[in-house]
């Protein structure tokens, strides 16, 4: 029995010992398994994975320049950065977005406008990008929020540079202003390969200087590469490449004069361009009303989106670029000067006014605007006292395509290349205009009947202009015929050096042009202009008495129609059915330095209530006379005046 | 008293029960691990005290089970695997679900995971088992063996937890393995194991067959599942042949690893000491088993050399499973990096297991046979 145990015993150790041995083996090919793959990891992927490492550790930042500051022609900051913080969400983090607002509320002062703003941003943003919520964080907001940040996951704290508009309102329609980069903004990016350059850069100009100019605003892009943990939180900075700013901007005008401008126009609404004839420059550039630029920063929100886009003043029309009015008499002075100039007229040749111009065998009398007529007529006086029979009557004698070819000389019809984007090119019309214009409707309409020119001959009918092309034709004549590009930039300066590059400067501005007009016959129209503002009589005398220079300008009403299927409050439509008012003018009559065009819209007639506009222009930047606070702002309800 | 004998009396008491060689690779994986743990956990020293109290209890528990004798020990068999497995039972009924599963017991002034009591529990049953039936095994005393085995991995299975589960049933499965279960059994068993496989495939939990699925392919999931083991061969990968030095580990220092100072310490080993690092922690792994193998080989009685085997190749199991869940070759288990990894409870258990060990070989003499 004993044995036998032992033997078992013995049996069993042995059975033990191999048992024992086998795991040794297993551990040992085990561990060689693992020492294996260690080497593999290590010494053969070892670059690899180093590669990888890297990448996980090193993210390149982009360093966003600071946009260029734009100021006014005497230094005056019109648009400029601050820096300030804001709270950003980062949507996809955020499991619900309206209970961490709700949350939020007594660390930092979330606005519904706020809510409504970020909602919208939220629509049409990309998932992974934050947004901003709340700008211009108080010190005391951030030191709130800086102590529960652990409650909200997703939001953050960042500073950043933002865009103010001191002036608010004023030059609105000039300077433009800068929004959030959006999906057509970035195919345009991406089209002229900026797509590096813009790493980083939430906003871009969309209008007016700050749009047309954003390749000069922008700056460049710098790189910084930052350490990072995994959470994308940035630890410490490897290496950097510091931006370039943008470029700053000098404009044309001063602010002050632009300010005068808008408050002439008290309550109405309208446009006025006002250029240095000589140059070009934008003096003034008005479109009443405006709006505030700093809305549109980072967003607008629904509430004053609606507003503006809804708003039946149309205060996002650019009406000096973008508006085309029948001119009204203002044509008369370059219908005046077509005629010399083709010999259909010379300056003594004189017309009998009965209050009406009839043609032989037609019942309709085209009306004069004065009852029982003017007398004898000759060009310079149809031009001083506005007399529509001797323009019907020129009209009734002169093809339209000779009209409109002349014209087009002085830059009618065509855009005039001033150097902000969405200029409209109004309507010269002709044969060919109308055919093209109604290529839809019947042969009659399509054609062009003697009644139209008649029409067009005293600036009403199909012919619709901008206020800036008025400003560019009076200007063209003012310099004696020759014309020149308006510009609202004057100066480009370099940020980092501060050299100066002055309009004008890159080869593809077109020079000044002189039109092969007689001198004789531009003086004999500037002849008559000042007659406007000077004799007894003249349209403009009114508004220009005891100025205390001598200026050449002319009156014009528009009449309105084209009403058909426009809504308007009931209480305004007796307003909105009232003529357009227009005055040109340039000054001082002998050396001109300004010429100008106001547009007021629904104000009746254009001595009354455009003049005096011109009139606060004019004084101001000849005299540096601001106008009288006490008088009544806007146009002054005058008696009925001849046009 | 002479000096002299002071020093022996002291050296009685307090060493006599130790065994040299474990001791002192365990002293220089403890001071490995404090300096990791330091390093994965960016730099706290809170973290490190605290592992250091980790090592200090468990030293303290090691000295006492390394004083027990085996005998002792075999007494204690049925008891505590009795114990854990109502433990078990009652977590099955009325434990608190943490993270989806069913594996913590309130006992009001304590919350405990029985299954960690088992890991010691089923090899000490398993070899007190076979120890009793010294005089030949039949096929139903492994029958037998095989469900105390099975109940308790079941159990933790359904719990789940297949981390714990696969390595409870190893640690038995070796107690049957050492104790002679014929290599045509194991055959036949493996085979029907491989044929289950479908099976127990179809009874897995989504988020276990992600793991599974992960391994194969990481990239399938480089935000979710795969996100640990991407990271973790990044790390280990970039570490090269020196490593980049200590707390100087990118992945390891910017928190590129998800649980560095855990599960995941490897990584941050990896990282910063290199395969140079690499290869010495398995050296001492290497030298912790084959010290255990010759405790197990020596050890005078069945229950000693089944359960000092058991322990070892427990161990053994340890670090191949981290180690290959670390490095990319094994699926993501809840399974620490012994003697380094953070954390109280595996530390303990595991120097309970030394202490066995070296209870088993420091009592040999004593109760020869």
């Amino acid at each position: 029995m004993i044995g036998t145990a032992i033997k078992n015993r013995e049996a069993e150790l042995n059975t033990y010992r191999k048992r024992v041995l086998v795991a040794g083996l297993v551990i040992l090919t085990a561990f060689g398994v693992l020492a294996g793959r260690m080497f593999y990891l290590q010494v053969i992927k070892r670059d690899h994975f180093h590669t990888l490492a890297e990448a996980n550790r090193i993210s390149v930042v982009p360093v966003v320049p600071n946009r260029g500051i734009i100021t006014d022609r005497n230094g005056v900051v019109l648009a400029a950065n601050y820096s300030a913080y804001t709270l950003r969400v980062t949507p996809s983090k955020v499991n619900n977005l309206d209970a961490a607002f709700d949350a939020l509320t007594n660390i930092v002062d979330i606005q519904p406008r706020d809510r409504r703003r970020f909602k919208r941003l939220l629509e049409d943003s990309k998932n992974f990008e934050s947004l901003p919520l709340r700008n211009r964080l108080s010190d005391e907001e951030i030191a709130r929020f800086a102590v529960n940040r652990f409650r909200f996951p997703g939001f953050e704290i960042s500073a950043g540079l933002f865009r103010n508009y001191p002036f608010g309102e004023v030059a609105s329609h000039a300077i433009g202003h800068i929004g959030r980069i959006n999906d057509a903004d970035l195919k345009r990016i991406e089209a002229s390969n900026l797509m590096v350059n813009y790493k980083g850069t939430d906003h871009i100009g969309k209008l007016g200087v700050e749009g047309s100019y954003e390749s000069e605003l922008h700056g460049t892009t710098g790189s910084e590469q930052v350490e990072i943990d995994s959470g994308g939180r940035a630890m410490r900075s490897l290496a950097k490449s510091e931006s370039i700013a943008g470029n700053n901007l000098t404009l044309t005008f001063d602010i002050k004069l632009q300010k005068i401008a808008e408050e002439a126009f008290g309550e109405f609404l309208g446009g006025l361009a006002a250029i240095d004839p000589n140059t070009g420059e934008v003096l003034a550039l008005v479109s009443k009303p405006g709006f505030d630029p700093n809305l549109f920063v980072d967003g607008i929100d629904p509430q004053n989106w609606d507003l503006l886009n809804n708003s039946p003043d149309k205060p996002l029309l650019n009406r000096v670029l973008r508006g085309a009015y029948p001119p009204g008499s203002t044509i008369k002075p370059f219908l005046a000067l077509a005629a010399l100039e083709s010999g259909k007229r010379t300056p003594s040749q004189s017309i009998r006014d009965p209050g009406y111009f009839a043609l032989p065998g037609v019942a309709h009398r085209w009306r004069d605007d004065k009852e029982g007529g003017h007398g004898t007529v000759d060009m310079l006086k149809s031009i001083v006292v506005s007399c529509d029979t001797y323009y019907y009557q020129l009209a009734s004698e002169t093809e339209i395509d000779k009209t409109a070819e002349f014209l087009s000389l002085l830059g009618f019809g065509a855009k005039t290349g001033i150097d902000i984007d969405g200029e409209m090119e109004g309507v010269l019309p002709s044969r060919a205009w109308k055919e093209k214009r109604f290529a839809r409707g019947t042969s009659e309409a399509r054609k062009w009947y003697l009644g139209d020119s008649i029409s067009a001959g005293i600036g009403q009918g199909y012919n619709a202009f901008t206020p800036m092309q008025m400003a560019h034709a009076i200007a063209a004549v003012a310099n004696d015929g020759v014309t020149v590009r308006p510009h609202l930039v004057r100066n480009v300066i370099n940020a980092g050096d501060g050299r100066v590059r002055a309009f004008g400067a890159e080869p593809s501005i077109r020079p000044p042009t002189r039109l092969p007009f007689k001198a004789e016959n531009i003086a004999l129209i500037k002849q008559a202009l000042v007659g406007v503002n000077s004799e007894a009589g003249g349209t403009g005398a009114r508004a220009f008495a005891k100025a205390g220079y001598t200026s050449g300008g002319k009156t014009g009403t528009a009449q309105v129609y084209g009403l058909k299927g426009e809504k308007y409050k009931e209480s305004k439509v007796a307003q909105h059915l009232r003529d357009h008012a227009w005055y040109i003018a340039y000054a001082p009559a002998d050396k001109p330095t300004i010429a100008l065009a106001v547009l007021v819209e629904n104000a009746g007639f254009g001595a009354a209530s455009a003049a005096p506009i011109a009139r606060a222009v004019i004084d101001y930047y000849l005299l540096g006379k601001t106008p009288d606070p006490k008088k009544p702002k806007g146009p002054i309800d005058e008696p009925k005046n001849a046009d | 008293m002479s000096p002299r004998t002071l020093i022996d009396r002291a050296f009685d008491v307090f060493a006599r029960r130790l065994d040299g060689p474990l001791m002192v690779t365990l002293v220089v994986l403890a001071a490995l691990s404090l300096a990791v743990v330091f390093s994965a956990s960016g730099q706290s020293s809170d973290r490190a005290f605290g592992q250091a109290r980790n090592f200090a209890v468990a030293l303290v528990v090691l000295w006492v089970a390394a004083n027990i004798p085996p005998q002792q020990l075999m007494r204690l068999a049925i008891p505590i695997y009795m114990a854990g497995l109502g433990l078990l039972i009652s977590v099955a009924l009325f434990g608190e679900i943490r993270n989806g599963a069913r594996r913590w017991l309130n006992l009001g002034f304590a919350t405990i995971q029985p299954s960690e009591i088992l890991k010691i529990g089923v090899p000490l049953l398993l070899a007190w088992y076979f120890h009793r039936k010294e005089e030949g095994l039949s096929f139903k005393d492994y029958a037998i063996a095989i469900l105390m085995l099975m109940l308790p991995t079941g159990l933790i299975m359904r719990q789940p937890d297949l981390g714990t589960s696969l390595l409870i049933f190893s640690s038995g499965f070796f107690v049957i393995f050492l104790a002679g279960l014929s290599w045509k059994l194991l055959a036949s068993a493996a085979i029907a194991g491989v044929a289950a496989l479908p099976f127990a495939w179809s009874m897995m939990h989504d988020y276990q067959k992600n793991r599974v699925l992960t391994l194969l392919d990481p990239s399938t999931d480089p935000l979710g599942a795969g996100y640990h083991i991407i990271q973790s061969t990044i790390a280990i990968g970039s570490g090269g042949i020196f490593g980049k030095g200590w707390l100087n580990g990118s992945q390891s220092q910017l928190d590129f690893i998800p649980e560095r100072s855990t599960d995941f310490i490897l990584a941050v080993f990896g990282e910063e000491f290199g395969l140079v690092g690499l290869l010495l922690l398995l050296t001492l792994y290497m030298i912790i088993i084959g010290r255990g193998l010759m405790i197990a080989i020596n050890a005078p009685t069945t229950f000693s050399r089944l359960l000092a085997g058991a322990i070892t190749m427990t161990f053994f199991t340890y670090a191949f499973v981290n180690i290959g869940m670390v490095t990319g070759i094994l699926p993501v288990v809840g399974v620490p990096l012994p003697a380094v990894s953070y954390g109280g409870t595996a530390i303990l258990s595991m120097f309970m297991g030394f202490g066995i060990l070296m209870s088993i070989s420091t009592h040999k003499r004593l109760v020869s046979t």
